[in-house]
């Protein structure tokens, strides 16, 4: 908890100076820096010496094709790479001044600071509530039942859920469509008050409608977080986010401001793979 | 960057190529526009005249199928980077070709009522209007071939023909202070050779489009400029 809470506070000091970049004109100012970041499944290279800025309160897209290394990057900024045996990770990963790879890092507390939204929802078998109180409860971020559900009603909210669910919030969060079901992933994502989001294809398994109320949500959810996400839609990636990094065959190719990306790539091979000339 | 080569969905590039073979139409049909209104008005032929204003629906109609092929490409290709900027380009290049088309109509026209009034030498013109047939075939050859080079040569040729128009414009003065019986006929030449003007004009739009194309940026806005002739005055004027 000490550890954490260490974390916690370079991570309050670094939101104050946000705040003073902000009003003084929205300089984006760096969340998560990484640096020579390799990755190794045994013999096999993954990942390439990756450099990568990702810029706070900023959503940044990763695309690229199959087996270029993005979500490999993307699980590196929570170190969930570590629960794969064989995967080794080397470079310097920094989150608001702190290498998430250093020995004092607590990784149940960093993962509640970076949370994680994956591919397909995946709620746990209980009640609605007891999806969002879940993490609150075990990181002990609510002293008594009032501030749990006060937690979890405005988690849900945020998530753009509590309208819908607000009278049946003892029903199993399975029993949800689709889309709600990841919205509810969202919610129990953003209850322990994390800082950064990452967000593994999160609208794969959604129809049209509930991908775009996932995107209005990242749209909205970007004011407080910082949101990395992973998709396969390259519109999607134009349509959500900021900034874009291209990988290939586990090198980042191109990194940019997302206009510059899809209208003007410098990198040849940005080009072929969003214009469907390789893949 | 390197030209692009083909892509997966290999009826994108049919439909891309299409594209391109509607603007190299649309770009010879006011070609010949160009040169068959300036012949009009220089060989005094009113008939011819009509022809060419009566075809230049061809070209509005090419332009209205690039329009619905341009939305068709956006809506079902989402285009992306450099097919993005092609498909925009293309639109942008189909509206100035058919406002050349347009000039090409007034000059025919014009070439209608100049046949009724005494003739006015104006050698100037034929040149001009060949200057900028040069520019539209070649800046189309630079659209069609991608090249940027020619595309850049053409946008600063068109100062040349900025010149040519200004001292055609102080020659018709001229004329018209001589013998008042030459306004007219003078004046007719005036707006043709304004049209020519303004058709040159629509080439450098398209030179500056096709550097946007290939590259994705922007050519300099001081593109080079010949005289004014907005602020010539006739001596003995003011």
């Amino acid at each position: 908890m000490t550890r954490h809470l260490e974390l916690k506070t370079a991570v309050m000091d670094k939101k104050t100076e946000d705040r003073s970049e902000a009003a003084l004109g929205n300089i984006p100012s760096t969340k998560i820096s990484a640096r020579n970041v390799n990755v190794f499944y045994g013999d096999k290279q993954a990942l390439m010496d990756v450099n990568l800025d990702v810029n706070a309160r900023e959503v940044t897209a990763l695309i690229g094709p199959s087996g270029c290394g993005k979500s490999t990057f993307l699980r590196c900024l929570n170190r969930m790479n570590d629960v794969i045996d064989i995967c080794r990770v080397s470079g310097e990963i920094v989150l608001d001044g702190r290498d998430i790879y250093d020995r004092s890092i607590d990784v149940v507390q960093l993962r509640a600071l970076v949370g994680m939204v994956f591919q397909k929802p995946n709620p746990f078998p209980k009640s609605i509530f007891e999806n969002v109180a879940y993490g609150p409860r075990i990181h002990g971020l609510a002293n008594n039942g009032e501030e749990l559900d006060e937690i979890v009603m405005s988690s849900l909210e945020r998530a753009g859920l509590l309208n819908e669910v607000k009278d049946r919030l003892a029903e199993p969060g399975t029993g949800l469509s689709g889309g709600q079901q990841q919205r509810l992933c969202i919610a129990r994502a953003i209850a322990v008050s994390p800082e950064v989001i990452l967000m593994d294809e999160p609208c794969s398994a959604l129809d049209p409608i509930a991908t775009a109320r996932i995107e209005e949500l990242i749209d909205e959810l970007r004011a407080n977080f910082t949101i990395v996400i992973v998709t396969h839609s390259m519109q999607q990636a134009a349509r959500v986010s900021q900034r874009t990094a291209f990988f290939h065959l586990g090198s980042l190719v191109e990194v940019g401001d997302t206009v510059d990306i899809f209208t003007n790539p410098s990198d040849k091979r940005t080009q072929d793979y969003i214009t469907g000339r390789f893949g | 960057m390197a030209n692009p080569s083909e892509h997966i969905v290999k009826s994108y590039d049919e439909e891309l190529k299409h594209l391109n073979s509607l603007i190299g139409r649309m770009g010879g049909l006011v070609e010949t526009q160009l040169d068959g209104a300036i012949q009009a008005v220089l060989r005094r032929a009113p008939e011819s005249a009509e022809v060419i204003v009566k075809g230049d629906a061809q070209v509005d109609a090419l332009e209205t199928e690039v329009g619905a092929l341009v939305v068709r490409l956006l809506a079902l290709r989402q285009p992306m980077a450099v097919d993005l900027r092609h498909i925009v380009s293309a639109l942008k290049i189909a509206a100035d070709l058919e406002r050349f088309g347009d000039h090409a109509k007034s000059i025919a026209k014009r070439a209608i009522a100049i046949s009724q009034v005494p003739r006015i030498p104006a050698p100037g013109l034929d040149r001009m209007a060949r200057m900028v047939q040069a520019m539209i075939k070649d800046v189309l050859d630079a659209y069609l071939e991608g090249d940027t080079n020619k595309a850049v040569k053409v946008w600063r040729r068109d100062a040349e023909v900025d010149q040519l128009y200004n001292s055609l414009f102080r020659e018709l003065l001229t004329y018209m202070m001589e013998d008042p019986r030459n306004i007219t006929g003078c004046a007719h030449l005036l707006f043709i050779a304004k049209n020519v003007e303004r058709m040159g004009d629509h080439a450098t739009n398209i030179a500056e489009t096709v550097h946007y194309q290939v590259k994705g940026t922007k050519l300099p806005d001081d593109r080079p400029k010949g005289d004014d002739p907005s602020f010539t005055i006739a001596e003995g004027q003011g």
